[in-house]
C-alpha cells in the first residue's frame, strides 16, 4: 500500500517536471503566435492574454505581406529545399547502393571519403565556395544554394541509406538478375521501393538544416529575388525592429510551415532519430 | 588492403568485365560532394597560407597564423572569440547534458502516460531556425516588452531581472542558454533511445539484486548510456565551433555588447565578408576557417580514437 502510494507520488512528480519543461519549451512559441494576433497596445499591456474581440488585430500580418515579399521567400525556400532533398535522395541512394551492393577495389575508402562530411561542416569551405560561385556566375541564384545543400546532405544520406540497403535480401536481387533485369532496374524497381522508410527519415533530417540555414543564403544569395524565408525574415525583422506587430507576425509566418510539417511528420522524425541514430 | 583481398578482386575482375554501372551509381554523388564540399575545403585551407604582399598574391607560409595569434589588430579579437567559443561549449555541456539525461530518464519510465506528447513538444524548438529562436528570446528578454520581468515577478524574483543580453558579463551566458533551450531535444532523444535499448533482463537482474531507484540509475543505466552521451558531446562540439546564426541574429555581426558574445563563426563572417567599415579579407578569413577546421578535427579525432575506443561497449 505504502509502496503503491510512493510510486504514485513519484509518477506525479515526474509529470509535474515534464509539464514544467514542456511549458518552458512551448511558451516562447505560444507567446509569439498569440501576440501576433493582437493590437499594439494589447501586446504591451497584457502580453500573456489571449486575443479577445477588442484586442484582435491583423495589422502585423498586413504590414508583413505589404512590405516584404514573403510569398516569394516561401517560394524560394520551397524550391531550394525540395530540389536539394530530391537530389540528396537520388544521388545518395545511388551511391549507397554502389557501396553496399558491390565489392570493388577502394570500396571501404570511398565509404570513408563520403563519410568525412558528416563531421566536418561544409561552412568551413565558404571562402572557396563563394569564389567558385563567383567564377561560375552562380552568385545570387537558387542553383548555388541547391548545390551547396546537396553536397551538405549527401554524407549522412549515403551513410544511413547504405546501412539500410545492406538489409535488403540478396535472393531478391539475384532473382531479378536471373530474370534479366539490368543493375539499374534492380536499383530503381526492387531496392528503392524497399528502402522508402529510410528515405523518408533521410528527407526529414536533410530538410531541417536546409530550411533553417542563414549562413549560405546570407553569403551566396542575398538578392531580393533569391532570399529564403530564413534570410527574408531576418532582414525584415531587422528593419522593422520597432514595429512589434510586424515582427511578431513575421516570426509567426516563419513558424507556421515548420509547425504544420512537424505535426504531420513528427512520428517519422522521432522514430528515425530513436531507431537509427545510436549505433 | 591486405593481399588476399586484392587477389579476390583480381579474380573477379578477370571473370567480369569492367562494371560501368558502379561508376554510374557513384559518380553523381561523388562529383557534387567533391566539387562543392571537399575541393573548396582544401582550397580554403590552401589559401590560409597565402596573402597579398605589396599587391602580389603570394605564398606566405605561416605568417597569416602569426598575425592572427600575435598581431595586436587581430590577436585580441581572435583570442576573445576562441575563449568565448570554449565558454559557449562548456555551458552547453554543463546544462544541456544533465537536463537532457533527466528528461530522457523521465520519458523512458515504462507506461508513462502522455510521454509521446511531452517528447513531441519538447523537441519542437529544435526544428525552428535560429532566426526565429533568436528573435523570440530577444523579445522575451527585452525590458521594453517586460514579459521576463513580469514572469519573474509572479514568482517573487523580480529583483533577479536584468537586461541580460545587453550586459557584457551576462550576454554570453544568456545566448548559450538560448541555444541550449533550442537544442535540448537532440540529447534528450538520443539518450532516450539509448535508455530504451537497455534490455529488460538487465534491469530485472538489477532489481533481483536489490539495485533500484537512484542507485540503479547511477550504477546500471548511466554506464550503459555513456556512448550516447559521447555522441551528443561530439555533435555539440562540432555544432558549437561552427555556430553563427544565433549570435548573428540576437547580437548582430559585431557580437555585442562589446564583442562579449563573439565566437569563431561570427569572427569568420566579419573577417571574410567584411562588416560596416571593415573590408572583407579573404586570406585572413581562410586562416580563421583553417583554425576552426583544426579545432573540429582535433575534437572529432579525440572522440573517435580516444573516447570511443576507451568506452566500454556492452553487447546484449
Amino acid at each position: 500500500m505504502s509502496k503503491a502510494r510512493a510510486s504514485l507520488g513519484r509518477t506525479a512528480g515526474v509529470h509535474i517536471a515534464l509539464i514544467a519543461y514542456t511549458l518552458v519549451a512551448l511558451f516562447p512559441v505560444f507567446l509569439t503566435i498569440v501576440n501576433s494576433f493582437k493590437s499594439r497596445n494589447a501586446i504591451f499591456r497584457e502580453p500573456l492574454a489571449l486575443p479577445t474581440p477588442e484586442t484582435f488585430s491583423l495589422i502585423g500580418y498586413q504590414t508583413v505581406l505589404k512590405q516584404g515579399d514573403f510569398i516569394g521567400y516561401f517560394q524560394n525556400s520551397t524550391i531550394v529545399t525540395v530540389v536539394s532533398i530530391a537530389l540528396v535522395l537520388l544521388f545518395g541512394a545511388m551511391a549507397a547502393f554502389a557501396l553496399s551492393e558491390y565489392r570493388f577495389r577502394g570500396n571501404a575508402l570511398m565509404g570513408l571519403y563520403l563519410a568525412l562530411g558528416i563531421m566536418i561542416p561544409i561552412r568551413l569551405g565558404t571562402v572557396a565556395i563563394l569564389q567558385g560561385m563567383v567564377a561560375t556566375g552562380l552568385v545570387n541564384t537558387l542553383t548555388a544554394l541547391i548545390l551547396v545543400y546537396t553536397a551538405q546532405g549527401l554524407p549522412l544520406a549515403v551513410f544511413i541509406l547504405s546501412e539500410f540497403m545492406r538489409t535488403v535480401s540478396d535472393d531478391l536481387k539475384n532473382a531479378g538478375r536471373i530474370d534479366g533485369l539490368s543493375e539499374y532496374a534492380i536499383f530503381f524497381r526492387l531496392v528503392l521501393p524497399l528502402v522508402r522508410p529510410a528515405m523518408a527519415t533521410v528527407a526529414v533530417f536533410t530538410m531541417i538544416p536546409i530550411w533553417n540555414d542563414l549562413w549560405f543564403p546570407l553569403i551566396l544569395a542575398p538578392a531580393e529575388t533569391t532570399k529564403t524565408v530564413t534570410l527574408g525574415s531576418q532582414i525584415f525583422i531587422g528593419q522593422f525592429v520597432t514595429n512589434w506587430n510586424a515582427v511578431l507576425s513575421a516570426l509567426s509566418l516563419a513558424i507556421f510551415p515548420v509547425l504544420i510539417l512537424y505535426v504531420i511528420f513528427s512520428r517519422q522524425l522521432i522514430r528515425g532519430i530513436t531507431a537509427g541514430a545510436v549505433k | 588492403m591486405n593481399p588476399s583481398d586484392t587477389k579476390t578482386t583480381d579474380i573477379s575482375e578477370i571473370k567480369r568485365p569492367w562494371r560501368w554501372h558502379i561508376l554510374v551509381f557513384l559518380l553523381p554523388a561523388l562529383i557534387v560532394y567533391t566539387a562543392v564540399m571537399i575541393l573548396p575545403l582544401i582550397e580554403t585551407l590552401r589559401q590560409s597560407f597565402y596573402n597579398t604582399v605589396e599587391g602580389q598574391y603570394t605564398f606566405v607560409g605561416l605568417s597569416n597564423f602569426n598575425v592572427l595569434f600575435g598581431d595586436p589588430r587581430w590577436a585580441a579579437d581572435f583570442w576573445n572569440a576562441l575563449k568565448n567559443n570554449f565558454i559557449f561549449f562548456l555551458i552547453h555541456m554543463a546544462v544541456q547534458n544533465p537536463i537532457g539525461i533527466a528528461l530522457a530518464a523521465m520519458l523512458s519510465i515504462p507506461k508513462l502516460r502522455f510521454s509521446a506528447f511531452y517528447r513531441t513538444a519538447i523537441f519542437l524548438p529544435t526544428l525552428l531556425s535560429f532566426v526565429i529562436v533568436g528573435f523570440i528570446w530577444k523579445l522575451i528578454l527585452s525590458p521594453i516588452w517586460g514579459v521576463a520581468p513580469f514572469l519573474l515577478d509572479s514568482v517573487g524574483l523580480k529583483w533577479l531581472f536584468a537586461p541580460w543580453l545587453g550586459k557584457p558579463d551576462t550576454a554570453l551566458i544568456a545566448v548559450s542558454l538560448i541555444s541550449v533551450w533550442q537544442y535540448i531535444g537532440i540529447p534528450m532523444m538520443l539518450i532516450y533511445a539509448a535508455l530504451l535499448n537497455i534490455p529488460d533482463e538487465v534491469i530485472e537482474a538489477a532489481e533481483c539484486d536489490g539495485v533500484t531507484g537512484w542507485s540503479q540509475f547511477w550504477k546500471i543505466k548511466l554506464p550503459l548510456i555513456l556512448p550516447a552521451i559521447g555522441i551528443v558531446s561530439i555533435l555539440t562540439f562540432v555544432g558549437n565551433f561552427n555556430a553563427f546564426d544565433l549570435i548573428y541574429t540576437v547580437q548582430g555581426a559585431l557580437a555585442g555588447p562589446d564583442m562579449s558574445t563573439d565566437i569563431l563563426g561570427t569572427l569568420l563572417y566579419r573577417t571574410f565578408f567584411g562588416f560596416q567599415l571593415q573590408l572583407g579579407d579573404r586570406s585572413m578569413g581562410a586562416t580563421i576557417a583553417a583554425i576552426m577546421f583544426l579545432i573540429i578535427l582535433a575534437g572529432v579525432s579525440l572522440y573517435l580514437f580516444v573516447v570511443q575506443r576507451r568506452m566500454r561497449r556492452y553487447q546484449f
